[in-house]
C-alpha cells in the first residue's frame, strides 16, 4: 500500500517561524507570478523590478513620497484592524476616510480664518467624528439586530464618494478653479506642518502615536482586554459579563475615527483641499495590509511602508510603460499567496512515501 | 473458533509530541457486543478513527472477515460495512429522518423518499427502533436522533457498529431499550462496538471487554469472567475509591432562590415551565435528568445568559435583575459552563487571560493601565495551588488537556470566593484522576459554606457528591429527595417522567 507522496499534518501549535517566513515567501512568490506576468507582455520583470526599487529609494523624492503614501495606509490600517480584532469586518475604511476628509475640508472652508493652534485641532476633531460617525451609521444596526456590517460598510464607501464628489463638483467647487473637481484651496492655517523639502507632514507622527496608543490599549487596559476576550470568543466574552454590542459600537466609531483621521491629514497635509478621487483606495489597501500585519500594530506600520513602496514604485515605471495594474496584481498576488500559505503555519508538510507495513 | 469479523493487529499510531496508539490488538467475532473501556486519552477514539479510515495507521494491519483490507478514506471503510455513530451527530436538523437517510446513498439522481420511508419503517420495527420516517430531525430528543444515525447504518447495512458513548444522553430507560437493539443486531450477525468509559455500562451490555490504557491494550476479558472492580484497575492501573468521603456540614442559610422561572431555549419553545429551587449554604444540591431537559437553559438564566420568561431568582436575597452576567458574577455567582473551552474559556489566549476572564474589572490591577506583572503573579500562584499542567502561562490554553482546562477553570471560579457555585456536567469526558480532583475541589467548597447547584447527567457522581438530589424533565422539577432516602430507580423513573414525587422545601 502506498501512501501519497506528500502528506500534510497538522501541527498541535501554529509555527511561529512559519508566521515570519509565509508572508516573506508570499512576496516572493508574487513577485515571481508578476515577473512571468511582465515577461509575457514583453517587460523585463528584473529591469521593472529594479526600477522600481530605485524609484522607491533611489532618490530623496521616492523615499519621502514612500512615507507620504505610507502615512493614510498606517491610520487607515490601524482602523480597520482594531474592528477586525472584535470580528467585525469594517470594509467602510475608504467612506470614512472620505468623510474625514469633509468634515476636516468643512472646518477649513466655513471658517478659513482661525488661527492654525485652533484651526488644526478643529479639523482634526471634525475628521474624526465624522470618520466615526460614518462607521457608527453600520454599527447600530449591527449591534441591535445583527445587520451584516460587510454588506453595510461597503455601501456606505460608494455613499461617501459620491458625497465628496456632489460637494467637489457642485456646491463646493472652486470657482477659479477651471472647472476641476476640487474646492478652493485652504488658508496656511489648515496646513499640517512638514519636514522641510519634503513633503511628509504631522500626519506621520498622528499615525504612529495611534499604533503606540493602540497597542497599550489592547494589551495594558481592561477595554482592551474586553476586545481581544470579544474577538477571540464571543461566547466567552457575554459569559464573563462584557458588553458586546457596547464595545461593538465604540469598536467601530475608534476603527472609523482613525480612518477619518487619515482623510483629515491627506487634506490638511497633502492636497490642502478636497478634491474629486482624494484616495486612491487607501482604505481597501488597508485591509490586505492588517491582515498581512496579523493585526499588529507594529506589524502595521512596517506593512504600511511595504505596501507604500510598492505604489510609489509602481509610479515610477509606469513612465516606462508598464501598466499601472500591475502593482494592483502584485498586491493581490501577495494577499493570495499569505493566504494560501497560512496552511503551512497550522500545518507540517512531509516529503516522500510513508511506510504502512 | 471462527475467524473474527474485525481484526485489527498492531495498530500504532503517532501524533506529533503523543504515541495515540502502540501495538493495539483487537478482534471482534461477529455476533458479540464489544465494549472499548478506557480512560479518556487511553487511545480509544483513535483506534476507531483508524478503523472508520479517517486516520491512517503508521504501523499494524486491519483485517475484516479474514481479509487484509486498507482504509483510504471514510467512504472505503463504509463500503466494506463499517458505520460508527458519533458522539455529536451527524444529522441535518431541518431535513426528515428520511431525507438524513438517503444522504450520501449511491445511485441515481432520482430518489424515491416514499419508497425509502417504508424502508425505514419497517427496519425501525424490526430492531425496535422507533421513530417516524417524516419527523424532522429537530423536533426529535436526542434518544430518537441516536436512533437516526443506528438507522442510517443498517439501511447501508453496515456488519460492523461503533457507537461512541452511545448511552451519555440517554435516561437509564433508553439506554435499556438501546442494549436490546445492539442484541439484535448482534444476533442478527453483526459486530457491535462501543466505545464507553462507564463500568455500569459496561458490565449491563457488553458480552467481551478490551480495555485500553495509555494507547496499549491492556487485557481483552469475557464479561462472565470479570468484575467491575477488575475492569476498575484494568482500566486506571489502581484501585478507585468508590466512596468519596463526605463530611456531614451544618445546613447553612438559604443563597439561591428561584420562583416560578420560566425561560425559553435556542429554538424560542418554552425550556423552563415555572421551576422552583432552593440551594442553602454549604449543600450540594444535583440536578438529575437527561440532556436536554431544561439543564442548560436552567444554568444559563441563573449565570444571566438567558433572558427569563417570568419568575424571579435571587441570590443572598438580592433578586438578580434581567439577564446581566456582570451583575450575577458581582452577587457572587460562580459558574463551571458545560462547554469549558467554547464558554468557559478563551481558546486562543494563554492562561493568565482566562484567569483574569471575570477578576479583570477588579480595581488591584491598576486604575487605567493594568498591572500585568501583578496578574501574571497572580496567575502564577493559582496555577501552582489549582495543580494545573500546562506548557506556559501565555500558551494558549486550548493546547490544554481535558483535566487541566477544568482546573484552571474551577481556579477561576473558586478563587473568587463564590457564595453559589453552578457546576454543569463538572467531570463530563474527564478521566478518572481529574474527576477525583474536580469532585474534591467541589466538596472543599461545600465544607467552606458555598451553595453548590450541581447539573449532571452521571447518577453515580450526584449519590457521591450531593445532599439533595431534584430531578429536571421537561423543564419542571419531577421530585426533591434527600440523596440519603434516594434510589436508583426511583429517580430513573422521575428522569424518564414516568413518576412525580412530592417536592420538599
Amino acid at each position: 500500500m502506498a501512501g501519497s507522496f506528500l502528506t500534510w499534518e497538522k501541527r498541535l501549535e501554529p509555527s511561529r517561524v512559519m508566521v515570519v517566513i509565509v508572508p516573506v515567501l508570499a512576496v516572493f512568490m508574487a513577485l515571481l507570478v508578476g515577473g512571468i506576468f511582465l515577461a509575457a507582455t514583453g517587460f523585463s520583470p528584473l529591469k521593472v523590478y529594479q526600477d522600481m526599487l530605485n524609484g522607491v529609494i533611489g532618490s530623496k523624492y521616492g523615499l519621502s513620497e514612500t512615507v507620504v503614501k505610507a502615512i493614510p495606509l498606517m491610520l487607515t490600517g490601524l482602523g480597520v484592524s482594531i474592528a477586525f480584532r472584535m470580528l467585525l469586518w469594517n470594509i467602510g475604511a475608504e467612506g470614512q476616510f472620505y468623510m474625514g476628509a469633509f468634515g476636516a475640508s468643512w472646518v477649513a472652508l466655513t471658517f478659513p480664518h482661525l488661527p492654525a493652534y485652533i484651526m488644526l485641532p478643529a479639523m482634526l476633531v471634525a475628521g474624526v467624528i465624522m470618520g466615526g460617525l460614518w462607521a457608527l451609521l453600520p454599527a447600530l444596526p449591527r449591534a441591535k439586530w445583527g445587520v451584516n456590517e460587510v454588506i453595510t460598510t461597503l455601501m456606505l464607501n460608494y455613499v461617501a464618494i459620491l458625497w465628496v464628489d456632489y460637494l467637489v463638483y457642485g456646491p463646493w467647487k472652486d470657482p477659479k478653479g477651471f472647472n476641476f473637481p476640487l474646492t478652493a484651496p485652504f488658508s496656511k492655517a489648515a496646513t499640517l506642518p512638514v519636514i522641510a523639502g519634503t513633503r511628509v507632514h504631522l500626519g506621520l507622527v498622528f499615525a504612529l502615536v495611534a499604533a503606540i496608543l493602540l497597542a497599550i490599549t489592547l494589551w495594558r487596559t481592561r477595554w482592551g482586554y474586553e476586545i481581544r476576550v470579544s474577538g477571540e470568543s464571543p461566547r466567552a466574552a457575554r459569559y464573563a459579563g462584557i458588553k458586546i454590542e457596547r464595545n461593538i459600537i465604540l469598536v467601530m466609531l475608534l476603527s472609523g475615527a482613525l480612518a477619518g483621521l487619515a482623510g483629515m491629514s491627506e487634506v490638511a497635509g497633502i492636497t490642502h483641499r478636497l478634491q474629486h478621487g482624494i484616495s486612491p483606495g487607501y482604505g481597501y489597501t488597508a485591509i490586505i495590509i492588517a491582515w498581512l500585519a496579523k493585526l499588529h500594530p507594529a506589524a502595521i506600520i512596517l506593512v504600511s511602508f511595504f505596501f507604500s513602496g510598492l505604489i510609489v514604485g509602481g509610479y515610477s515605471v509606469q513612465t516606462a510603460g508598464v501598466p499601472a495594474a500591475t502593482v494592483s496584481m502584485l498586491q493581490g498576488a501577495i494577499l493570495f499567496f499569505v493566504l494560501g500559505g497560512e496552511i503551512l503555519t497550522r500545518y507540517r508538510l512531509h516529503f516522500g512515501r510513508k511506510e504502512a507495513k | 473458533m471462527a475467524v473474527p469479523l474485525v481484526e485489527m493487529r498492531g495498530i500504532t499510531k503517532v501524533f506529533p509530541g503523543v504515541v495515540a496508539n502502540d501495538g493495539v490488538n483487537l478482534a471482534v467475532r461477529a455476533g458479540e457486543i464489544h465494549a472499548l473501556l478506557g480512560e479518556n486519552g487511553a487511545g480509544k477514539s483513535t483506534l476507531m478513527s483508524i478503523l472508520t479510515g479517517l486516520y491512517r495507521p503508521d504501523g499494524g494491519e486491519i483485517y475484516l472477515g479474514g481479509q487484509r483490507v486498507s482504509f483510504r478514506s471514510p467512504r472505503d471503510a463504509i463500503e466494506a460495512g463499517i458505520g460508527m455513530v458519533h458522539q455529536h451527530f451527524r444529522l441535518v436538523a431541518p431535513f426528515t429522518v428520511t431525507e438524513n437517510v438517503a444522504l450520501g446513498l449511491k445511485g441515481g439522481l432520482r430518489l424515491n423518499l416514499g419508497k425509502l420511508a417504508g424502508e425505514i419503517a419497517a427496519l425501525s420495527k424490526e430492531y425496535g427502533l422507533q421513530v417516524d420516517p417524516q419527523a424532522r430531525i429537530w423536533q426529535l430528543s436526542v434518544g430518537e436522533q441516536q436512533r437516526v444515525e443506528i438507522i442510517k447504518l443498517l439501511y447501508r447495512h453496515a456488519r460492523v457498529l461503533i457507537l461512541d458513548e452511545p448511552t451519555a444522553v440517554l435516561t437509564p430507560q433508553e439506554a435499556r431499550d438501546l442494549y436490546q437493539t445492539l442484541k439484535k443486531m448482534a444476533a442478527g450477525g453483526c459486530a457491535v462496538i462501543f466505545i464507553t468509559h462507564k463500568l455500569q455500562e459496561v458490565m449491563d451490555a457488553a458480552d467481551t471487554i478490551t480495555i485500553l490504557r495509555g494507547g496499549k491494550t491492556v487485557a481483552t476479558v469475557k464479561k462472565s469472567e470479570t468484575s467491575e472492580k477488575e475492569l476498575a484497575r484494568l482500566m486506571v492501573g489502581r484501585e478507585i475509591l468508590w466512596q468519596v468521603k463526605k463530611d456531614t456540614t451544618r445546613k447553612g442559610e438559604k443563597v439561591l432562590e428561584i420562583k416560578g422561572l420560566r425561560a425559553l431555549n435556542d429554538k424560542g419553545l418554552p425550556a423552563l415551565k415555572g421551576l422552583n429551587l432552593s440551594v442553602y449554604a454549604g449543600e450540594i444540591l444535583g440536578i438529575a435528568g437527561v440532556a436536554g431537559n431544561g439543564q442548560r437553559e436552567l444554568a444559563e438564566t441563573i449565570a444571566g445568559l438567558r433572558p427569563c420568561q417570568g419568575g424571579k431568582i435571587s441570590v443572598a436575597g438580592q433578586e438578580l435583575g434581567q439577564c446581566d452576567p456582570c451583575r450575577v458574577i458581582s452577587a457572587g455567582v460562580g459558574y463551571i459552563p458545560e462547554d469549558r473551552l467554547g464558554t468557559g474559556l478563551v481558546p486562543n489566549l494563554g492562561a493568565v487571560d482566562n484567569l483574569l476572564l471575570k477578576e479583570y474589572r477588579n480595581p488591584r490591577w491598576g486604575r487605567t493601565l493594568m498591572n500585568r506583572r501583578a496578574a501574571r503573579q497572580w496567575a502564577r500562584e493559582l496555577v501552582e495551588r489549582f495543580r494545573v499542567k500546562m506548557a506556559g502561562l501565555d500558551a494558549p490554553v486550548k493546547m490544554m488537556s481535558g483535566g487541566n482546562l477544568q482546573r484552571l477553570l474551577l481556579a477561576r471560579e473558586i478563587s473568587s470566593q463564590p457564595r453559589l457555585l453552578v457546576a454543569v456536567y463538572p467531570a463530563r469526558g474527564l478521566d478518572v484522576g481529574a474527576t477525583e480532583t474536580v469532585h474534591r475541589l467541589l466538596l472543599e467548597q461545600r465544607a467552606a459554606g458555598t451553595a453548590i447547584l450541581l447539573i449532571s447527567e452521571d447518577l453515580e457522581e450526584l449519590f457521591c457528591l450531593a445532599d439533595r438530589i431534584a430531578v429536571l424533565y421537561e423543564g419542571e422539577i419531577m421530585g426533591l429527595v434527600a440523596t440519603d432516602e434516594a434510589s436508583i430507580e426511583d429517580l430513573g423513573l422521575m428522569m424518564a417522567g414516568a413518576k412525580r414525587m412530592e417536592v420538599g422545601a
